[in-house]
């Protein structure tokens, strides 16, 4: 009879084990350097909407859903463009009532893979985001946007006239 | 030796440690003078502007071919956003610049020198280092595409090519080719690569995806981007750590 009890009460606790492990869902940790949110926005029409994809990390933002605002829009259901996410291509769907939007609807969304829907919830990277700042210029080579011998002579000539003075 | 010179409408600075000979350089330049003959669309007697003007595809000579080839396969693997063929004519100019400078630097490893730079206007290929930085790299600056004059990151680079795409020194001169819309979210990506022809085309291509396309290089295993937005935030792959000078 102990025997018996012994072998029960272990399997109750398998049993209560097995429960917690299936409902743990895997978690992506965040890395602790987020400050601000990433990621690619997109808009919907009416144009002055934007709605932004990413996750949210400050509080202090406003709720994607509901965008309370001076501009006047007009009810009813409005498409956005279709805006190509590199992930796949992302259209959103938004009704508006009484100049809110009561429902965003994913007409369209990147979901290619079999597993990337959850993921894509979460871990669209996260990349590392800071304000420029000026540097020390004591640089041996500068990379920047291309000079075309219109600008390079435009500036060329403004240094001339610099040059004069 | 340091030397500039304008091809293709642009300063094309050339710099070598330790050499005084003068026929490397001239060699150099040369070369990316016929490059600009055969692939200019401001030249109306070379070869793109008469493929332009209907030039049978039997007169192609082979480096044409190969560049349509180059741009044809970077057009797949940018998911059609680097895209040589605008309103019916074909401007081949966004891969040719990386091309001529990586080809440059060829010419110039092949002669024997191991620390050098070529730069063509922004877009570099920098080998071995400086003298000054005991030839370990070379200390290359991004420019502040809000004030022309100052820098916002530094970078050090040893065998790598370097490239910026920007909208600031010419207006906002790229397009979204699949809505031809105009970028106006960013301002300038930088793209740090394992030479300036890698680095360049994926720099143009990325920065027509707009905000998404330092997703695009972060999901690239050899290259590492660096993005400035319009309100003044940078944005960085989590790689770039490995470049940068703080």
């Amino acid at each position: 009879m102990k025997k018996f009890f012994v072998s029960v009460a272990i399997l109750v606790v398998f049993f209560v084990y097995s429960i917690g492990i299936r409902h743990q869902r895997p978690r992506i940790a965040k890395p602790s350097n987020l400050s601000r949110q990433t990621t690619s926005s997109f808009s919907a029409n009416p144009s002055s909407l934007t709605y932004s994809s990413s996750q949210k990390t400050n509080s202090s933002n406003e709720s994607n859903t509901t965008n309370p605002t001076t501009t006047g829009y007009k009810n009813g259901t409005y498409t956005g463009s279709v805006a190509d996410a590199y992930y796949g291509q992302v259209q959103v769907q938004a009704v508006i009532n009484n100049n809110k939007i009561t429902n965003l609807k994913f007409l369209s969304y990147p979901n290619s893979h079999p597993a990337s829907v959850y993921i894509n919830q979460q871990a669209i990277p996260y990349l590392k985001q800071e304000t420029i700042q000026s540097q020390n210029a004591n640089v041996q080579i500068i990379s920047g946007a291309t000079f075309t011998s219109e600008a390079f002579i435009q500036s060329l000539t403004n240094a001339l006239s610099k040059a004069h003075a | 030796m340091r030397k500039t010179k304008i091809i293709m409408g642009m300063p094309i600075t050339i710099h070598i440690e330790d050499c005084d000979d003068t026929h490397i350089f001239n060699d150099v330049f040369n070369y990316l003078k016929d490059i600009d003959q055969v692939f200019s669309t401001y030249k109306k007697n070379s070869l793109i502007s008469k493929i332009n003007n209907g030039l049978q595809q039997e007169y192609w000579p082979r480096q044409v071919r190969q560049i349509f080839s180059l741009a044809k396969k970077t057009k797949k693997e940018t998911n059609g956003f680097f895209n040589i063929n605008h309103n019916g004519n074909i401007d081949p100019s966004g891969i040719v610049k990386g091309y001529a400078i990586y080809q440059a630097s060829k010419l110039i490893k092949n002669a024997g020198y191991k620390n050098y730079f070529v730069d063509g206007s922004g877009d570099i290929q920098a080998m071995g280092g400086a003298k000054q930085n005991k030839y370990q790299y070379w200390l290359i600056g991004i420019r502040n595409p809000f004030e022309i004059n100052s820098i916002v990151k530094n970078f050090k680079l040893r065998n790598k090519g370097i490239a910026t795409s920007g909208s600031y020194i010419r207006g906002d001169h790229i397009y979204n080719p699949k809505t031809n819309n105009v970028i106006k979210e960013i301002v300038s990506l930088t793209v740090i690569g394992p030479n300036v022809y890698e680095a360049d085309r994926f720099a143009t291509a990325a920065f027509a995806m707009g905000r998404g396309g330092i997703n695009f290089i972060e999901n690239k295993k050899s290259l590492e981007g660096y993005m400035i937005d319009e309100n003044k935030i940078s944005t960085l792959t989590t790689g770039l750590g490995k470049y940068e000078v703080n």
